[in-house]
């Protein structure tokens, strides 16, 4: 009986098993010995051994691409949670018409990521846009959003903050858990606002927090489209924006593979990433080991 | 999260009492502050799509206004018509309705027969290919997309749509999470009830499951026809002829010829968007329910 029923298991889980072999297991074998290869796609691959990592060691774009990921994910991610968290708690009031203010903050959420980077071309643009018009108008900076090295990573982080809409959800889910009896006990104890926020709140949604700034990392660390979009300048030219500013790890790993063909190198720096991932899972899990609280029950 | 459920007329004031469980003073205080921090972020989130429909209706000379405004004397559809001229737009949304709709099918009948597997059947080993199927979510795509794309080249099948379309029949790990996620709450005694009048597998999964799964089906549908007519990097990888571009790689293509022309670019995009927009008000609530299933979009 159990033989069978692994049998039948099986036979029911056999699409995603045959998939993951094709598209996964074989892909990943195959993609270590490549970045072991020189590889253009049209001559066979010639084997150079760890030459291609050596080369990434000395690659400069590789570390320029590198650091530009991690601003993103480092700085990128927790401003994007953080705002997300501000939404789901404002959209957590009581108030009439509530589902109708969740439905305009999360509406961003569901444009095209091609349409969406080119409308905040568009607010962005240094001189016509609104952004800068609006910075103007309470007497802040203007900066040249798409042009100065400097301000294109928070342009991006910006356009981010527009598609909060999944993390927001993720957050009101995780609120609405909150039993009443916590707060209704804080608030005997005398706890104000932020106390409730700080010691009822925070603590119980923490394991979400944890989760959702997991995957955001994972997500952000494959960056690829808004970065693309935002720094191009003609058809296929996988341009990484002023002085590379938008040169993110997965549009350099493009350009390597699929612009200039160095499937053997694209492949080496792909592993880098898959261990620049293990690696920052593992230490999110562990500094937070003591910061996360899971409930008792 | 309903667009129906649109506030009545006096929004919350004359009734306010009922929302609240005692009367407190400052109540009406509160209660204004609240609206105003909720229309304060709603402004936020939805001045883009006001520039944007702004602009896609204005004349092309008085897009460039220093300082930019919104209104205009002579609102336009001339945009429109750019935009649809410039490019086959018909044929483009064709195609990208083709690649989703196929998606939406191959990962129904897929994903939801694994899923069924990793819920229904009791089997040793089912733990660990869950725990396999959640880890592959976290395997960065730039590992395996090329030897993919290598395997698809030599097969002579890139630059045709059945790279996009043949993976989807062996489900995705998101879809087979969420819909499990969702299986697992359907009562064992239903199908216990099916099992003793001695239905097969195949056909519990058919005939009780899947009507029963309905509102899941359904969010996993509006998810997989999303992530398909939003998809950038899978078509400019395996897409090269302008007869099969997508919406998104069309859009791009307009911009990259058309940069300036911020009216017929911001109407492509509006153009772009609605299909979505609609989908997901139509939608919305398994939607939201899918992303609180399993914390992700």
């Amino acid at each position: 009986m159990t033989h069978r029923s692994v049998l039948r298991g099986l036979l029911f889980a056999s699409p995603w098993i045959v998939g993951f072999v094709i598209f996964q297991l074989v892909p990943i074998v195959a993609s270590a010995y490549f970045s072991l290869t020189n590889f253009n796609l049209f001559q066979d691959p010639q084997f150079v051994g760890l030459r291609n990592y050596q080369r990434l060691a000395g690659d400069e774009l590789f570390w320029k691409s590198l650091t530009n990921t991690l601003y993103l994910t480092v700085i990128g991610v927790p401003v994007s949670l953080t705002a997300a968290l501000c939404a789901a708690l404002a959209l957590n009031m009581r108030v009439r018409g509530q589902s109708l203010f969740r439905l305009f903050v999360f509406l961003p959420t569901v444009v095209p990521v091609v349409a969406a980077t080119y409308i905040w071309r568009w607010l962005l643009n240094a001189q016509y846009g609104y952004v800068n018009q609006a910075l103007g108008t309470v007497g802040l900076g203007q900066p040249l959003w798409l042009d100065d090295p400097f301000w294109t990573k928070p342009a991006l982080i910006l356009m981010s903050l527009w598609v909060t809409g999944s993390a927001m959800v993720v957050f009101l889910a995780a609120l609405q858990d909150v039993p009443d009896m916590y707060y209704e006990a804080a608030v005997i104890d005398g706890a104000g606002p932020w106390a409730k926020f700080r010691y009822v709140t925070l603590p119980l949604i923490s394991p979400v927090i944890l989760f959702e700034t997991i995957i955001a990392s994972i997500f952000t660390l494959q960056y690829f489209t808004q970065a693309f979009l935002l720094g191009q300048t003609r058809l296929n030219a996988a341009s990484g924006g002023p002085e590379n500013s938008l040169l993110v790890y997965g549009l350099y790993v493009f350009q390597q593979a699929f612009v200039n063909l160095n499937m053997g190198y694209a492949s080496a720096m792909a592993w880098v990433l898959l261990f620049v991932a293990l690696a920052g899972t593992f230490v999110l899990l562990r500094v937070s080991r003591n910061r996360v609280f899971y409930g008792g029950d | 999260m309903a667009a129906t459920e649109t506030p009545r007329v006096g929004i919350g004031l004359p009734n306010a009492n009922s929302l609240f469980r005692r009367r407190r003073p400052g109540f009406l205080a509160e209660t204004v502050l609240r609206y105003g921090v909720l229309v304060g972020i709603s402004a936020l989130y939805l001045f883009p799509f006001v520039v944007v429909l702004a602009t896609s209706f204005k004349p092309a000379d008085e897009i460039f206004s220093l300082p930019p405004r919104l209104g205009s004397d002579r609102w336009t559809i001339d945009n429109y018509r750019a935009a649809i001229d410039a490019m086959p737009f018909g044929r483009y949304l064709f195609n990208t309705a083709l690649i989703s709709s196929v998606t939406v099918v191959g990962q129904l009948l897929s994903s939801s027969i694994v899923a069924y597997s990793l819920a229904k059947i009791r089997w040793r080993g089912r733990d660990a290919l869950l725990l396999l199927i959640v880890a592959t979510m976290m395997l960065p795509p730039q590992v395996t997309m090329i030897p993919v794309y290598i395997g698809w080249s030599k097969l002579g099948l890139t630059g045709t749509y059945w790279p996009l379309l043949i993976p989807q029949f062996f489900g995705s790990a998101f879809f087979i999470f969420m819909l499990r996620q969702f299986f697992r709450g359907i009562p064992e005694e239903l199908l216990d009830a099916a099992r003793v009048e001695g239905a097969t597998d195949l056909r519990i999964y058919w005939s009780v499951v899947l009507p029963l799964a309905r509102p899941a089906l359904v969010a996993m549908s509006i998810f997989a026809f999303m992530w398909a007519w939003t998809d950038f990097l899978l078509p400019l990888i395996y897409i090269n002829d302008p007869e099969q571009y997508t919406l998104s790689i069309g859009l791009y293509s307009f911009f990259s010829e058309h940069g300036v022309e911020w009216g017929a670019l911001m109407a492509a995009a509006t153009l772009m968007s609605l299909p979505l927009i609609l989908v997901f008000l139509v939608g919305q609530r398994q939607f939201v329910r899918g992303i609180a299933l399993t914390g992700i979009k």
